[in-house]
């Protein structure tokens, strides 16, 4: 068996807008060095973002065409701590902890590529931690506006969608973060008992010393990172 | 036969050294953690100073932009994959600022006829 990227080097030579070029038009692999793992989680990615722009679209798109009063988000996910009110604190909280949480994946990919086992698993077990402590943070909020008599089709404050939106694109972030969660389990799992490190490939690890797993469960957690930069910016800001 | 298995010795170690370039210093993550911590105060002093109107806008849109950028090119390592990929990713989802134009004003004209049935605003 020939070494797996035989025959592109020479494209690989080409840089910059040359080398996009010569890649997509080398009637070999376009994604030249990237192993098909991470070329379907961008894949996967990819259409998640449709997936998500959809539905913030949609909210968009409910939002601007009601006659009622938007409710005041900055109202309505207010926390009465004593005396005093902090407009959107929790959420701002939520935000700190999965951003936190996306450092400590970054982390553990650096970790993985120095094949530092024990590092790895504890930094992805860490990021599980603060993701689950999210999803937590979320189930609270929704019980704290179930309460409140927020439902998908009505609300006491204001425009009817409000709840619809609310539910539809937190309760589908939170899914994925959740996801999220079990997947860093089970992975942190894997490396711990050092299945990277063994010969041949099982259930989501190639073996032979191959941490690019690790690196492609990144991708997918800094990805929910990243869309609750949207959401925090169009849903709780706005 | 010695030949095959000094062949599939140097496999395994071609793949585990490669990495596709993506080993990063840890002090580069830390300082983009730094970043977005304080990107994020930001965009909450925004709602806690009640900024309003096009301020407002503004500040959410440019925040959210760098997070998101320093996100996408650092921790996915956006920055240092070949730009055949990173086309590919980042390019498709730019035909949702037509899908966004198109609704808004769809969303517009509904506004507009609810206003006009109903008459309440």
């Amino acid at each position: 068996m020939e070494h797996q990227f035989q025959g592109q080097e020479q494209t690989l030579q080409r840089q910059g807008h040359s080398g996009f070029a010569a890649d997509w038009s080398s009637d070999q692999r376009v994604f030249k060095r990237v192993s098909w793992g991470k070329a379907m989680m961008w894949v996967l990615l990819l259409s998640d973002t449709f997936v998500f722009a959809c539905f913030l679209v949609a909210y968009m798109t409910a939002r601007s065409s009601t006659t009622a009063e938007w409710p005041n988000t900055s109202e309505v996910f207010a926390l009465h701590i004593g005396h005093q009110n902090f407009p959107l604190l929790l959420i701002a909280i939520m935000t700190f902890v999965l951003i936190s949480s996306s450092g400590t994946m970054a982390m553990a990919v650096n970790s993985a590529y120095r094949k530092a086992r024990a590092p790895t698993a504890l930094l992805m077990l860490a990021t599980a931690a603060l993701g689950a402590a999210f999803v937590g943070m979320q189930a609270f909020e929704w019980t704290k506006l179930i309460s409140e008599g927020v439902r998908p089709w009505e609300n006491p404050w204001g425009a009817e969608q409000f709840g619809a939106s609310f539910f539809m694109i937190t309760g589908f972030h939170g899914t994925h973060v959740t996801i999220g969660v079990i997947f860093l389990v089970i992975m942190a799992r894997k490396v711990w008992r050092g299945d990277f490190d063994g010969i041949g490939r099982s259930w989501l690890s190639q073996g032979n010393g191959d941490y690019e797993g690790v690196e492609i469960m990144g991708l997918y957690w800094h990805f929910v990172d990243l869309v609750w930069v949207f959401i925090f910016a169009f849903f709780y800001l706005w | 036969m010695a030949q095959l298995s000094q062949t599939a010795e140097a496999q395994p170690k071609a793949a585990s050294d490669d990495h596709g370039g993506q080993q990063h210093p840890i002090r580069l993550y830390l300082l983009v953690w730094g970043l977005l911590f304080l990107l994020s105060a930001a965009s909450y002093f925004v709602d806690y100073a009640g900024l309003q109107g096009l301020l407002r806008w503004s500040l959410i849109l440019i925040f959210m932009a760098l997070k998101a950028g320093l996100i996408i090119a650092v921790f996915m390592h956006m920055a240092w994959e070949r730009l055949a990929l990173s086309y590919a990713v980042l390019l498709p989802p730019l035909v949702l600022i037509g899908l966004l134009a198109i609704l808004l004003i769809e969303s517009d004209y509904t506004a507009a006829t609810r206003l006009v049935e109903f008459g309440t605003r």
